[in-house]
């Protein structure tokens, strides 16, 4: 599919996806607090908050533990560069960015499952009773999720018959029904839940508590600070941010650039701000509704979201 | 040229097994360690010759063994069976020069070792049913042998051995009932007369036939309901010969299936496969539920074999399934998914059992809740496990990611499919393959996070020092093929398909993409292992010089926050039981696990806690509501016999002319 597009203008969409993701994420994390922040009756920080926090751990001293090793250390790198390579590849801007024709879907979840397997990692190696708390509540997390995904994922490869990202987007944009049928809004449901789930937000996961017996990622990451807390940081809001862009990739797909030049790609970036906006607010807005489930619940969940995944596949199959 | 180097490779072999029977101490290890690597050097050369000409590398003679001739014939499939069996005999080889532990430089395990290696490299290469009856018996008899090497010191050991010895000879009886009947019903005990004839045979024949072989051949991979030996007899063997039943042996009962299902019955009806999947599945769910929630290292990895070979079999029963709906390119492709995923599980279940043979080595335990902070007393085998441990989670860019990839591309590709049976099998596979792929994420994180980070959990394992360089070279050959073949399957993929085409008897050319990019011919997207490397590397890069770049102060080291406590010891760190402990929360329907809490009261007031006694245990459900009712009534058929001759010489003399009469009955 790239082959037909020039090659400087690719790696400059590419560059741009990377750079999108880099300033977005944590302006997502500074939307979605404000979004809180208003509807609890509060002024809450301004937008770009998150932003200048990164600025200002950037700079302090970085800390390990004694115990700890270089996996303490390689944890971060691992997060943040798994998340980089997935934003290259994937198509957020446009359905041809360079590489394009490898960005699998597949490929993404378990690139995505890396950053979490070192993040765990790394939480075990600073020895302290939190530390492998939270990666234990969040493997287990991660494992009953795994399912529900990747079945959601088989049900959206099913009519491209594909699990390549961009082959699906494009095949739902020539054929538009292809949204509106059962399977895929049955994945929607599941999809969503997942992405709950594995970004560690509420119901599943408070990230603004330090509360410790019920803290999950917030578990992981205590013995981290200064630059390494600030790519931690970094690392999840851009996950956040990358997730809610292929949850609008592939159920409302529109404005996506399919055509080089840069125009289209500016039009692909103003509509996928503007969905993921609308996305995260309504997500933040969502979160200020429940309570977070006691862990055990969690589970019960993802066997919820499970069971919509494997509908969904059903009737993907069903229909014609 | 390859049937000589195959000759050699038997010959090498025997002569190691007879150097280590005579050869005196302090050589027999060296000796048997050369002979030995030398005998898979001659088999993998003959194995890639074959693979790479496509000749058959035949040796047959008339005078070796009574009432048949022995024949072996090596073909695609068989070389890259053998192939796989010499690379991690020659690393387990090469291992156990420094491995000096559980007695495996007595002069039984010395001569038995070399000829469990040879027969491994043999058995796919056997071409008639007797010649496979007899290196199988004989496989199963060395690696029981080595199993029971240190059976005078534990006696766990013993009660492996015994549970090993029952499994796998039942699994032989069945083996040899089918092929025996099928010989007969085909006229000629010769593989390629048989696979002649073998699909014109009446249904009911070839139904029994593929059942009773299937049982046979599940047993030796581990599948469920099974596997309950594995678990026992994996981790209980010496290092470098658990590596070689998991990496190799379990291959083999891979190889079987393949072979009598595919070759020799040319394919069957769509529920021979349908119920491959559901082992396959099953065993995949089972396996890694349990090694989910093992705390000893090595029966971890003995489970995860179990879930890895149902990954397999799954591979195998989708290739079944859709040759016997007639999707001829898809069949070829899953059991390419397959096979590729037993080579790979070689390399990465390899060098795991290898370097866990280190850690045991080195430390004398294989309790994670016991282990801890290896990565700074063993600096090169740990690394060794942590690759071993990434690859067998399958995540990028390490190899196990690529054949779980090809793996889920074959199911998908399977669907839409106006064929119910597909339709319904392919997602279960799919879903059972995701659950596994999450558990064995959580497994791995466990091994390496308790075992290797954190801080030592006791002082034996702080002050462990590393092993000698052999036993480090052995297991780091396997953790660098993980990584090679990860970034660059297309090494491996041609051979791979070579094997799956002269299974299944099929001649289409190209039915994945080749080069650095893996995918299926004719259809969107693809994997670039190589790139995705690149890509990471890259962005790690990148984001390590921006750190370095922000980076005012040096690191400092300070003693660990965790969230203002005051003294951190080693024993507050979760192990291996707390951290599974979610996870078996959450599948206690499942796992049924028994918890035991046992209070104690002060005399004076009950108010008062003297003593508290908390005991959990997770027993295999298979063998507690399968094995334990066969064996309790087998026992009680034992004593109940028992009592029949009671020592009374006339009450034998009864027996004898009773039976004397019942023969006369029945010959008039």
């Amino acid at each position: 599919m790239s082959s037909s597009w020039p090659a400087a203008t690719v790696a400059a969409t590419s560059v741009l996806q990377v750079v999108l993701l880099v300033v977005g994420g944590p302006l997502l994390v500074g939307l979605m607090r404000k979004v809180r922040c208003r509807l609890e009756g509060r002024a809450g920080p301004p937008i770009h908050q998150p932003l200048l926090d990164l600025r200002k751990l950037a700079r302090r001293e970085r800390m390990r533990p004694e115990h700890a090793t270089w996996v303490f250390s390689a944890a971060p790198l691992v997060l943040v560069g798994t998340t980089l390579v997935i934003a290259a590849v994937a198509p957020l801007l446009t359905t041809s960015p360079a590489f394009g024709q490898y960005g699998d879907l597949f490929a993404i979840v378990y690139l995505l499952l890396l950053g979490s397997v070192a993040l765990a990692l790394g939480a075990l190696d600073t020895a302290t009773a939190f530390g492998g708390m939270g990666a234990s509540r969040a493997m287990t997390i991660g494992a009953v999720a795994e399912p529900a995904l990747l079945l959601s994922v088989l049900a959206l490869s099913i009519p491209a018959h594909s699990s390549d990202l961009p082959a699906i987007i494009t095949g739902s944009l020539t054929h538009p029904i292809w949204l509106a049928t059962p399977q895929r809004l049955l994945a929607l449901v599941a999809f969503v839940i997942v992405i709950v789930a594995e970004s560690g937000r509420l119901p599943v996961d408070n990230p603004s508590t330090h509360l410790e017996l019920t803290m999950v990622h917030e578990a992981m990451i205590l013995e981290y600070a200064g630059a390494d807390l600030a790519l931690v940081r970094l690392g999840e809001s851009m996950r956040l941010a990358l997730m809610i862009c292929l949850l609008a990739d592939l159920f409302v797909p529109w404005g996506i650039a399919t055509a080089p030049g840069p125009a289209h790609v500016g039009l692909g970036l103003v509509a996928i701000v503007a969905k993921v906006a609308v996305l995260g607010a309504g997500l933040a807005a969502f979160e200020v509704t429940v309570a977070r489930l006691r862990l055990f619940r969690v589970p019960e969940l993802m066997a919820g979201a499970f069971v919509l995944a494997v509908l969904a596949v059903v009737s993907a199959l069903v229909s014609p | 040229m390859s049937a000589a180097l195959l000759a050699a490779a038997a010959m090498l072999g025997l002569l190691a097994s007879g150097a280590g029977a005579v050869a005196p101490v302090k050589l027999r290890a060296v000796l048997t360690v050369i002979l030995t690597v030398a005998a898979c050097g001659c088999a993998g050369a003959a194995a890639v010759e074959v693979l790479s000409t496509g000749h058959t590398a035949v040796i047959e003679t008339g005078s070796l063994m009574p009432l048949s001739r022995f024949a072996l014939g090596l073909d695609a499939l068989g070389a890259l069976f053998t192939l796989v069996a010499a690379s991690i005999g020659a690393c387990a080889m090469v291992f156990r020069l420094g491995y000096a532990g559980h007695g495996l430089s007595s002069r039984t395990a010395s001569s038995t070792l070399p000829l469990f290696v040879t027969t491994l490299l043999l058995v796919p290469a056997a071409s008639n049913v007797t010649t496979f009856l007899y290196l199988w018996e004989l496989m199963a008899l060395t690696s029981l042998v080595l199993v029971l090497t240190d059976h005078r010191h534990r006696p766990e050991v013993q009660v492996a051995g015994q549970w090993y010895a029952v499994m796998t000879q039942l699994g032989a009886a069945a083996i040899l009932i089918g092929l025996v009947l099928l010989a007969t019903r085909a006229g000629s005990q010769s593989f390629t007369a048989i696979a002649e004839r073998g699909p014109r045979l009446t249904p009911s024949v070839r139904d029994t036939v593929f059942l009773l072989t299937l049982g046979g051949f599940a047993s030796k991979a581990g599948a469920v309901p099974l596997h309950v030996w594995l678990p026992r007899a994996h981790p209980e063997a010496p290092g470098p010969v658990s590596a070689l039943m998991s990496a190799a042996m379990v291959n083999l009962g891979i190889y079987g299936i393949v072979r009598v299902g595919d070759g020799l019955l040319g394919g069957g009806p769509a529920w021979w496969w349908l119920l491959v999947m559901a082992v396959g599945a099953l065993s995949a769910l089972f396996g890694s539920l349990h090694s989910a929630t093992s705390t000893d290292l090595k029966r971890l990895l003995a489970y995860s074999t179990t879930d890895n070979v149902g990954l397999m079999l799954l591979g195998v029963g989708a290739s079944g399934l859709f040759a016997a709906t007639g999707h001829r390119t898809l069949a070829l492709v899953a059991l390419a998914a397959a096979l590729l995923h037993v080579a790979f599980h070689a390399v990465f279940k390899g060098s795991l059992f290898l370097s866990a043979g280190s850690v045991q080595q080195a430390t004398g335990t294989r309790d994670l809740d016991s282990l801890g902070g290896l990565l700074r007393a063993m600096p090169v085998s740990a690394p060794i496990f942590i690759v071993g441990a990434l690859a067998i989670a399958a995540l990028p860019p390490l190899c196990g990611f690529v054949s779980e990839w090809l793996l889920l591309q074959a199911m998908l590709h399977g669907l839409p499919s106006s064929n119910t049976a597909i339709a319904i099998a392919m997602p279960v596979g799919v879903g059972a393959l995701a659950l596994t792929g999450g558990l064995t994420a959580a497994t791995f994180v466990k091994a390496v996070g308790i075992g290797f980070l954190g801080r030592p959990r006791n002082e034996a394992v702080a002050t462990a020092g590393d092993v000698p360089r052999s036993m480090a070279t052995g297991a780091g050959v396997l953790a660098t093929a993980c990584l090679v073949l990860g970034v660059a399957p297309f090494l491996v993929l041609p051979a791979v398909l070579d094997a799956a085409r002269t299974a299944t008897g099929t001649t289409i050319a190209d039915p994945l993409s080749r080069g650095w990019s893996l995918g299926l011919s004719g259809v969107h997207g693809a994997l670039a292992p190589g790139l995705i490397a690149a890509g990471l590397t890259l962005a790690i890069g990148l984001v390590a010089g921006a750190r370095r770049l922000a980076q005012v102060r040096a690191l400092r080291h300070v003693e660990a926050w965790g969230c203002g406590r005051e003294i951190q010891t080693a024993r507050m760190q979760y192990t291996a039981t707390s951290f599974a402990e979610p996870l078996i929360r959450v599948f206690d329907d499942v796992l049924q696990p028994v918890h035991d809490l046992d209070i104690s009261h002060t005399a004076e007031s009950r108010y008062y806690v003297e003593s508290a006694r908390f005991h959990t245990s997770l027993e295999d459900g298979f063998e507690r509501h399968l094995y334990r009712p066969a064996t309790s009534m087998l026992r009680w058929w034992g004593a109940l016999t028992r009592r029949i001759p009671n020592g009374s010489v006339h009450r034998y003399l009864v027996f004898g002319f009773v039976a004397l009469v019942l023969v006369l009955v029945v010959v008039a």
